[in-house]
């Protein structure tokens, strides 16, 4: 399997507090894996580091063997690498339809030349925009959901929408931080559902997650952080079992 | 009122041809009713329409706070005055002029937006308030040691536009009647107006149009998204910029004279208000917001000559009447209707949410360098 993203001794600091301390992994081509860790591990910091939204202190992130590390978050993006956000950040005074549309700009050009003046060549875009995200509604499963306000849509949907916008950027790689924080059973199980239909289109995923049986049961590979510092990598069932990791989580001295 | 809303909406195109004859005929009506001095200042209406239309792409598209937008009218103006008048001896046509002033105004635009990019809000604000007042008093004070701007005295005897030969600024006689110059820039600036409109429509409805709106709902998520989040910004100060610049040189043609009197920070103020009372990021709402901030002075006006005729003197000067009237349209505003009077549909949404809208932090996440 070949690496898609590779992270080299990342290193964050804010002023003396180290967010995240030496950590290295890598992500194959086509796998789900996860990252856990309690909270304030480093996992979002982590993800920030990665998309660009932070600026890394040291350390390297490799996204298809190209440096990306200082990169744009912008720039990320247009080279396969999308992301959602922990507290879901829709724009919530946009329709769901229109929060998808955005995130096709990467992949589309028009200009304010192009805008203004309106050509075949803009409105053929423009009616490619729309169809692509609405096919993409209907794909995570919002279908019809497109005309209301997405800051108006239930919680679940809002995360659903949100992986859709991200959806829109063509990712190779996508980024899912706590997709299924504060869902109900039926609702993890289907959104389980939508990770497996994704990767099974060709999208690798990582994923921040708190919620253990889901990780266990979706993630190929599992990285855990505490204190900013990787403490295990591995198999979901090595890496349940390894003494550091129930340490972390259960307090008390690490074996 | 009701039946003809009802029947008109139903019949897009008859409104449109209701709407254009309207236009057309309108200086003719204001000028037989109320007298030649109202069609002036339907002239100033469409410049202060083509000034808020300009704004609202910065502060209502893209939600940047722009408190020194006059500064472009003022660059507008002045290149207006440079490139034709005796001033400099030059006088070139205003086809020339006028895009070289819009597109001074850009550039200004974007030298403004560039090391503003990374604040947002009340900081955003104080900047372009501090860049509209430099701006004026560069004006006010290039007259020495080389003679630019004519310092306070402003510049005079700007030449008037011409089209094919027949200058605006005189009466015009065509099939035996008199069209007065202010009429006859009224066209002109409606054919302004209306192809501005035009644009700020089309690009309000397009790929850059939601890049601004992403951007002035969440910064973070729109680079997310792939949205070069610089450009995008810097992309909004220009056009807005280019907007202002072009009512600028319209308005140093029709006016004939310019000082930096005509760009101080009030004026600012005010197109900021005409948005923000119309409806920000909605053009009729703007248009609106135009046409009562410029209109409803003028009116106050004679209420001077009220209180000579009924109470021998002036009570309460007219001025003091506007600022007091018009602080109260404010307050009585947000108070009923935050949105503006004409909101656009987003920001209904957003002042009317009731569950609302979570406050979403932006400002420490985005630390890659803008």
């Amino acid at each position: 399997m070949a690496d898609l993203l590779v992270v080299t001794n990342v290193t964050k600091r804010f002023g003396g507090l180290a967010a995240l301390d030496d950590v290295s992994l890598s992500v194959g081509e086509g796998e789900i894996y996860g990252l856990i860790g309690p909270n304030g591990a480093g996992k979002t910091t982590l993800f920030n580091c990665m998309t660009g939204l932070y600026s890394v202190t040291s350390g390297q992130v490799l996204l298809s063997g190209a440096a990306v590390q200082g990169l744009k978050p912008h720039q990320i993006v247009t080279r396969g690498f999308a992301r959602t956000f922990q507290n879901i950040r829709l724009f919530a005074n946009m329709t769901a339809l229109e929060n998808v549309m955005v995130g096709r700009h990467a992949r589309t050009r028009a200009g304010v030349l192009g805008a203004v003046i309106r050509g075949a060549r803009t409105r053929a875009e423009e009616a490619a925009i729309h169809d692509k995200a609405r096919e993409l509604m209907d794909y995570v499963g919002l279908k019809n959901k497109g005309r209301g306000l997405a800051g108006h849509l239930p919680y679940g949907d809002q995360r659903r929408l949100e992986i859709a916008r991200a959806l829109a950027t063509e990712p190779r790689l996508l980024a899912l931080d706590e997709p299924v924080a504060g869902m109900n059973p039926i609702e993890r199980r289907q959104m389980g559902e939508l990770f497996l239909k994704l990767r099974a289109g060709g999208v690798t995923l990582l994923l921040i997650e708190h919620d253990v049986k889901l990780v266990m049961g979706l993630c190929d590979r599992v990285a855990v952080l505490d204190y900013g510092r990787k403490i295990a990598e591995g198999e979901p069932e090595s890496v349940r079992k390894d003494p550091a990791v129930i340490a972390a989580y259960l307090g008390g001295e690490a074996a | 009122m009701q039946a003809v809303h009802k029947y008109l909406g139903a019949r897009p195109r008859l409104t449109l041809v209701l709407l254009a004859a309207l236009l057309v005929i309108l200086p003719f009506v204001v000028g037989a009713g109320l007298g030649n001095s109202w069609v002036r200042v339907l002239d100033f209406v469409l410049l202060y329409v083509l000034l808020a239309l300009g704004l609202n792409i910065v502060v209502g598209y893209a939600g940047l706070l722009d408190l020194g937008y006059i500064a472009f009218y003022a660059l507008g103006a002045y290149l207006y005055a440079w490139l034709a008048s005796p001033h400099f001896g030059l006088h070139l046509p205003f086809w020339a002029v006028l895009p070289l002033g819009a597109a001074l105004a850009g550039m200004f635009g974007v030298l403004l937006g560039a090391p503003t990019l990374r604040l947002r809000g009340d900081y955003l604000a104080i900047v372009t308030l501090g860049f509209g007042e430099i701006i004026r008093i560069f004006m006010n004070n290039l007259n020495a040691p080389f003679n630019l701007t004519n310092g306070p005295q402003g510049m005079n005897l700007i030449d008037p536009v011409s089209i094919g030969g027949v200058s605006l600024g005189r009466s015009l006689r065509v099939f035996g009647f008199t069209l007065p110059s202010t009429y006859l820039y009224y066209y002109l600036f409606l054919a302004a107006t209306l192809l501005v409109i035009v644009i700020a429509m089309r690009l309000q409805d397009s790929r850059i149009g939601r890049a601004w709106a992403a951007l002035r709902e969440d910064e973070v998520a729109a680079a997310a998204m792939g949205i070069n989040t610089r450009n995008v910004k810097l992309l909004a100060f220009a056009m807005g910029a280019t907007f202002g610049g072009l009512a600028g040189g319209l308005f140093a043609a029709f006016q004939g004279f310019i000082s930096p009197e005509s760009f101080n920070l009030w004026e600012s103020i005010l197109v900021l208000c005409m948005i923000v009372l119309g409806g920000m990021g909605n053009i009729p709402g703007v248009i609106l917001g135009a046409v009562l901030l410029t209109v409803i002075p003028e009116a106050l006006r004679y209420l001077g000559d009220l209180q000579r005729a009924t109470l021998g003197h002036v009570v309460v000067d007219p001025a003091d009447l506007r600022m007091l009237l018009f602080g109260v349209a404010l307050v009585a505003m947000m108070l009923f209707r935050p949105a503006g009077l004409l909101p656009s549909r987003q920001r209904k949404r957003e002042f009317s949410a009731q569950d609302g809208v979570a406050e979403q932090e932006q400002a420490d996440l985005y630390d890659a360098r803008a």
